[in-house]
């Protein structure tokens, strides 16, 4: 989670530089973390976040990632918007995200070649990511430059503060680990809570319980914010 | 707007235009950068064979020794030891180095009558050889590869490394963790009187410490059986290739 916070502190430091951060701005980045998260409101980027979140440390991976992606791929779109033919926009947009991901990829491969060992099958996902097409889609292509930045980047960090939550349960009830550190104690050997008997949860690490989780999530943010629920 | 977006000639124009500049920009990209990343594939498949004979980092043995260092260490520990193995006999060569399991798999696949040709890396550490045999074949999703060092009666795992491209991440993925590879050490790919067996990696093992080291198989991963199968196979097939040349050396 620590971009979140950390955009929280860019904030309040940039603030007297108005109007760079109006409220209407503030709401665009803050918007998508909670009452507007694109997980559990617009119900985007599902397929991701069921496919990497058994464990920690690959959903943050991704959630910075994502970050990235969308922060500059909102940029780009915003700029070209007035020039882009509205006929084929969709590929366009597509050919931005393929193109920013592809020279990501590259120029990790070159620089950075364990970190991007390690993002191989992000790089991927993102492509195929829906939430990135989405703010494309809604908002980039109608609305400034540094509006789009911060939508994208609020909406990513939603995303990845979703993928984060969902990943803690799973990594800590599937595997009973968190990062990877044995927190409960080792199931092999039974020692912590595997001592008293008690079993990992074989199903949490599968998809479904993803799903599930995202489900619970959403039934308590809906019940604590009666205004989001919808009327039918 | 200074022009009509919709137009259909304009529409035209700028789809072209876009691939002429998002194609030359990935290929400059690409071409530019290509060499650096070839040496960074090289470095880590030193890394790699230097894993599965035991040569780690010193401070953390689940860790690849550092990359500055694979091609100092690659130098001590295996040098010249390269091998060409073509059907029973072995040819020396640092050619070796270059062959991709990938391409020759194509090759055999392509025209049935290819000789594949199989590199073999000899390493020798604290006085012990070391025969690494790199694998390659698939998992759920894509490709998995991985290095397995057999002891000089060629019947023991003495090191295993194994890697993929896109498993799942908690699940298939976790054949690159040191819980499941570590597993392999000290595995018998032969059976009692003999015979080649590989090592499966097998769901109700009811071994999970893994402690009968003869019985060629190892503890599965939860959820992850079709990456477990996709190893079971690599690992049969990669070193099965192997054994005539085994078998003439044993005689």
């Amino acid at each position: 989670m620590a971009e979140v916070t950390e955009e929280k502190v860019e904030v309040k430091a940039k603030e007297p530089r108005e109007p760079l951060f109006s409220k209407k701005n503030k709401k665009l980045l803050t918007d998508p973390l909670a009452d507007n998260n694109p997980i559990t409101i617009q119900v985007l980027g599902i397929c991701s976040a069921l496919a990497i979140t058994a464990q920690l440390k690959p959903s943050i991976v991704m959630s910075i990632s994502v970050v990235f992606v969308m922060g500059v791929g909102n940029i780009v779109i915003s700029l070209m918007r007035n020039i882009i033919p509205s006929k084929i926009r969709i590929i366009v947009q597509l050919v931005v995200v393929a193109a920013l991901v592809i020279i990501v990829d590259q120029v990790l491969k070159a620089f950075a070649y364990t970190l991007s060992k390690e993002l191989s099958v992000f790089i991927g996902l993102i492509i195929t990511n829906c939430i990135i097409m989405g703010r494309f889609e809604a908002f980039a292509l109608g609305n400034g430059v540094w509006k789009s930045f911060l939508d994208g980047v609020g909406n990513a960090a939603g995303y990845g503060l979703l993928l984060i939550i969902v990943a803690f349960f799973r990594e800590l009830f599937g595997s009973g680990t968190l990062f990877g550190f044995k927190v409960l104690g080792d199931p092999v050997e039974k020692t912590g809570l595997y001592a008293i008997g008690y079993e990992n949860n074989g199903f949490m690490v599968l998809a479904p319980m993803a799903l599930i989780t995202v489900g619970i999530i959403i039934w308590v943010q809906r019940s604590r914010n009666k205004a989001l629920i919808e009327d039918h | 707007m200074g022009f009509n977006t919709d137009k259909n000639s304009y529409t035209l124009i700028f789809a072209i235009a876009m691939v002429a500049v998002v194609g030359s920009l990935l290929a400059f990209t690409a071409s530019s950068l290509k060499d650096k990343i070839d040496a960074n594939k090289r470095t880590e498949k030193q890394q790699n064979i230097l894993f599965a004979m035991g040569v780690t980092d010193a401070e953390d043995p689940n860790e690849f020794v550092a990359p500055e260092k694979a091609q100092e260490l690659f130098d001590k520990y295996v040098g010249d030891q390269q091998y060409i193995v073509v059907n029973g006999e072995a040819q020396k060569t640092n050619e070796a180095f270059g062959i991709e399991v990938k391409k020759e798999n194509d090759k055999v696949k392509r025209d049935s009558l290819y000789q594949r040709k199989k590199p073999l890396f000899i390493g020798t550490r604290d006085g012990e050889s070391y025969y690494i045999i790199p694998l390659r074949g698939v998992g759920l999703w894509g490709p998995i590869w991985g290095y397995v060092a057999l002891d000089e009666k060629y019947s023991v795992v003495k090191g295993a490394f194994f890697d993929h491209a896109t498993e799942t991440a908690g699940l298939g993925a976790n054949i690159t963790e040191a819980y499941f590879r570590d597993d392999f050490i000290g595995e018998r790919i032969l059976n009692a009187a003999g015979d080649y067996k590989g090592i499966t990696v097998k769901k109700g093992n009811a071994d999970p410490k893994n402690q009968r080291k003869d019985d060629n198989a190892v503890d599965a991963l939860a959820g992850a059986t079709i990456t477990g199968d996709g190893v079971t196979a690599m690992v049969k097939k990669g070193i099965k290739m192997y054994q005539p040349y085994f078998e003439t050396l044993k005689k």
